[in-house]
């Protein structure tokens, strides 16, 4: 077998084997919680009677390890169960939850990541100068503030004072994608600011890593120019670092965009999940983070998967 | 202007520093050189580190590397004074008419793309070529360089040619846009001697054949001697000699050329094996974790007390190898060692603290191997704490001893790493070792990092050491006449085996095994026409077989 076959499929194993661990500390999690469901979901008069039947029919009563096997062969299968507040599937609503942020997440990725790694190259293109400062500066600005602050502040300029795009962000089927677009306008811009510091400041640490090396040095003396030496010398050799910080990024994008939904009403996964939080339906809760740690682990795999592909030293060994 | 395609005139460069301690300011490190190098000749630059010359070597394509700056004088080439060139011109020039060839091919490739392209780059960026004329050309030079499977080897990656065949094709590299000079920094100094030899041939028929001129940069006088046509002498900036290579070798006029050339006078005498070894290898077989084949086979060998076992082998023969194994970095898989009368166990964590105590070490880079953040007094102090408990004033007087010892001044106890040149650095090291007391110091490649008038003054100490504190030295290194002057027995490794061993006066003389014949006929002499000689004698040898 190819040695760099070898080496992808043990990165895959593993990342199955950390899902599997994730999944375990998931329903752990939820199960050491405070609190019994049933009571939760028949209020403070039930009698013990249906206390008891509630249990029953939940299967709660069942040993805590068959009850973690059920759950997750049912989810192996698509199958994550029935909300216990309102009794519809799971998967069903989540579904279209997760479609959501993917789209949300989608459109805020293809304009961060180009643009973070066109600042980052730009930066080191003007090293020290104040272009460099310039892109620096904005987007560390942009990453301390919080991200809802930047969200109303947007809102009232954009929509309430200029009225460009609506503050109410909320998309449905049957919209058009140029409606949708329109309406996911300001969170994209919302999390393109708070991701784009991140990947610009790796990209320009990392190209600038390379720029020190004895090859760049050869190819100023082959006459190249400034921007040839960085696109055919410095990026190529650079990727690797890069891609984990886009990968990370990425993931935020779709785990960790709770707030800026909450601001801009918009109907995604992280939604979901807080008001089901609130109601503690709990296998929603595990759902959810079922989900959010597939996304994390599954990144962060292609992004180990780049770094072993970009590698020349792996991909053509002696 | 005359004939000649590059006139330095009057040269002089500058540097910011930024010293440990104060403010960084401005000083020049080459103070006005001149001179003329014309169509197919080769001019040796020579000097020891910090002399300016790898410096002005890149001044002939108007480059400065880190903060160096041209500050004055002129450079003509091919009758353009290239320092009045703006970053355009600049641009047209480097890679086009004159191209560089550096110390180390391996970090001067990019390890992300092919040899071919990165050969033919410049030739084609620079319009000199179409992509198809330069794949020839260079398919052209890779045969002549003396290349495996010249046609396909463009195709590779740096990292799947070995570091003699990287190193040629970095001379491919220069020589593929065509250019008028070539400036070769240091080119072979990063190789062993046996491959040294085929790189050195290659270059040397490369220039001949393709007429163009060469700087040859590089610090070792053997070298240039075989493929220039004139020397100059730098030190600290300045022309110390400058003429014929003949003149320089055969007939030096200055002091210190004359140095360099009769370089490493030490005088030892041999000194006999003693009935009992102060260490004994005995039978060592071992190979790294994770790996199926033993770096080091069957290895034994004996250091007596008092004396210097000198451990000669190429990158890769296991030397360094043998060195973790006696110190219980690496457990043997088979044999043992004995030493000072007991047996040391295999693995670092069960020797006794009197183990470690007597076995000390000296390592390459004397850089690395010291906190930069301790003072000198806290580096040599740290071992006289640790082994015998001493404090304060008796702490502080013994550190003086030492610096004594290794002839320092007792200034420099406050001193930090970075304020200390690299032969200073290196006594450092070696008053550490001795702080300890030990009955043996592994000295790992000690002056390989040194300049050779340097090293000869390090090693004429670790000698004089020897004769006061009776400790013996285990002196793994690279270069036959370092060898040649400190050691009392011999063991010459290669691919993880020891060829040949016995008494200095027994190894080095005939009959030799194959390996120890080509290794020391390797090393450069310090005549004309040497290079030519032993190829000769190996065409010859080879037909007659």
């Amino acid at each position: 077998m190819h040695p760099i076959l070898k080496l992808l499929v043990q990165r895959i194993a593993l990342s199955l084997l950390l899902l599997l661990a994730a999944s375990a500390m998931i329903f752990i999690g939820t199960q050491i919680l405070p609190g019994d469901v049933a009571q939760s979901i028949l209020g403070q008069s039930a009698t013990p009677e249906s206390l008891a039947n509630l249990r029953a029919e939940l299967g709660l009563n069942e040993p805590a390890l068959t009850r973690y096997f059920d759950w997750l062969f049912g989810a192996l299968q698509g199958d994550l169960g029935t909300a216990l507040t309102n009794g519809r599937d799971i998967a069903d609503s989540l579904g279209v939850r997760l479609k959501n942020t993917m789209f949300l997440a989608f459109w805020a990725a293809l304009i961060s990541v180009p643009l973070a790694i066109f600042l980052g190259l730009l930066a080191v293109r003007y090293q020290n100068r104040w272009p460099d400062k310039l892109i620096s500066a904005v987007t560390l600005t942009s990453i301390s503030i919080p991200e809802f602050l930047i969200g109303y502040v947007l809102m009232y300029f954009i929509s309430v004072k200029l009225g460009w795009f609506t503050s109410v962000s909320t998309i449905y089927d049957g919209m058009s994608l140029g409606e949708k677009l329109s309406a996911i306008a300001l969170p994209v811009t919302v999390l393109t600011l708070v991701v784009l510091a991140h990947m610009m400041r790796m990209t320009r640490a990392a190209i600038l890593n390379v720029m020190q090396s004895a090859y760049i040095e050869t190819a100023e003396l082959k006459g190249l120019s400034m921007f040839n030496i960085i696109r055919k010398h410095a990026f190529p050799n650079a990727i690797a670092p890069i891609v984990n910080v886009v990968m990370l990024n990425l993931a935020y994008l779709v785990v960790g965009v709770v707030v800026v939904e909450v601001v801009f009403v918009y109907p995604g996964m992280g939604q979901y999940l807080v008001d089901h939080v609130a109601k503690r339906d709990v296998p929603v809760v595990q759902a959810c983070g079922l989900i959010f740690a597939a996304v994390y682990i599954g990144l962060n795999m292609v992004a180990d998967i780049v770094s072993i592909l970009a590698n020349p030293r792996l991909r053509h060994p002696k | 202007m005359s004939d000649a395609m590059l006139k330095v005139r009057d040269l002089k460069i500058g540097a910011t520093v930024y010293p440990p301690s104060g403010k960084p300011h401005d000083i020049e490190i080459v103070h006005g050189v001149s001179f003329d190098l014309e169509k197919g000749k080769v001019l040796g630059l020579i000097g020891e580190s910090g002399a300016g010359k790898s410096t002005i070597g890149l001044s002939a394509m108007a480059y400065g590397r880190g903060g160096v700056k041209i500050t004055g004088g002129e450079v003509w080439v091919n009758g353009q004074d290239i320092l009045k060139h703006g970053i355009r011109d600049l641009r047209r020039l480097r890679g086009a008419d004159v191209t560089y060839v550096s110390q180390s091919a391996a970090a001067s490739f990019n390890p992300a793309k092919k040899i071919m392209e990165q050969v033919t780059e410049a030739a084609i960026l620079q319009g000199k070529f179409s992509r198809k004329e330069a794949e020839a050309r260079a398919v052209r030079l890779f045969d002549k360089l003396g290349l495996p499977n010249p046609e396909t080897i463009g195709n590779r990656y740096p990292h799947q040619v070995s570091g003699g065949q990287l190193q040629r094709c970095m001379t491919a590299l220069a020589l593929c846009p065509e250019p008028d000079l070539v400036v070769f920094d240091e080119p072979t100094t990063a190789l062993d001697v046996t491959t040294q030899i085929d790189v050195l041939m290659a270059i040397k028929a490369a220039i001949r054949d393709t007429g163009v001129a060469a700087l040859y940069i590089t610090h070792d006088l053997a070298v240039v001697a075989q493929v220039s046509d004139d020397i100059m002498v730098l030190r600290m900036g300045e022309t110390v000699e400058y003429g014929t290579v003949d003149q320089i070798i055969n007939n030096p006029q200055e002091e210190y050329t004359q140095a360099l050339v009769s370089v490493r006078s030490i005088d030892h005498e041999e000194k006999q094996p003693t009935p009992d070894p102060v260490l004994s290898v005995n039978h060592v077989t071992a190979r790294y974790r994770g790996t199926n084949f033993d770096v080091l086979r069957n290895i034994s060998v004996d250091l007596h007390e008092g004396q210097t076992l000198a451990v000669v082998g190429e990158s890769g023969s296991g030397k360094s190898t043998l060195a973790r194994v006696i110190t219980g970095l690496l457990p043997p898989s088979d044999g043992d060692i004995n030493f000072a009368g007991r047996t040391l166990s295999p693995a670092l964590e069960q020797r006794s603290k009197e183990d470690l105590r007597e076995l000390q070490m000296i390592y390459q880079m004397a850089d690395t191997a010291m906190n930069p953040r301790q003072t000198v007094g806290t580096i040599i102090g740290r071992p006289l704490e640790f082994y015998f408990g001493m404090r304060g004033a008796e702490k502080r007087k013994r550190i003086k001893e030492l610096l004594e010892e290794i002839e320092m001044a007792d200034g420099f106890i406050d001193r930090y790493p970075a304020e200390l040149s690299g032969g200073q650095k290196q006594r450092v090291c070696i008053a550490r070792a001795l702080a300890a007391k030990p009955k043996m110091i592994i000295c790992d490649e000690v002056t390989s990092a040194l300049d050779p008038l340097v090293a000869d003054g390090i090693l004429k100490l670790l000698l004089n050491l020897q004769k006061i504190e009776n400790v013996a030295y285990l002196f793994i290194t690279h270069d036959l006449a370092t060898v040649r002057a400190i050691a009392d027995s011999i063991a010459v490794m290669y691919q993880g085996k020891v060829v040949r061993y016995g008494t200095k006066s027994e190894v080095l003389s005939p009959p030799f095994d194959d390996y120890t014949d080509l290794l020391l006929s390797s090393v450069p002499e310090m005549k004309l026409g040497w290079l030519e000689e032993v190829i000769a004698h190996r065409k010859m040898e080879s037909a007659g077989n």
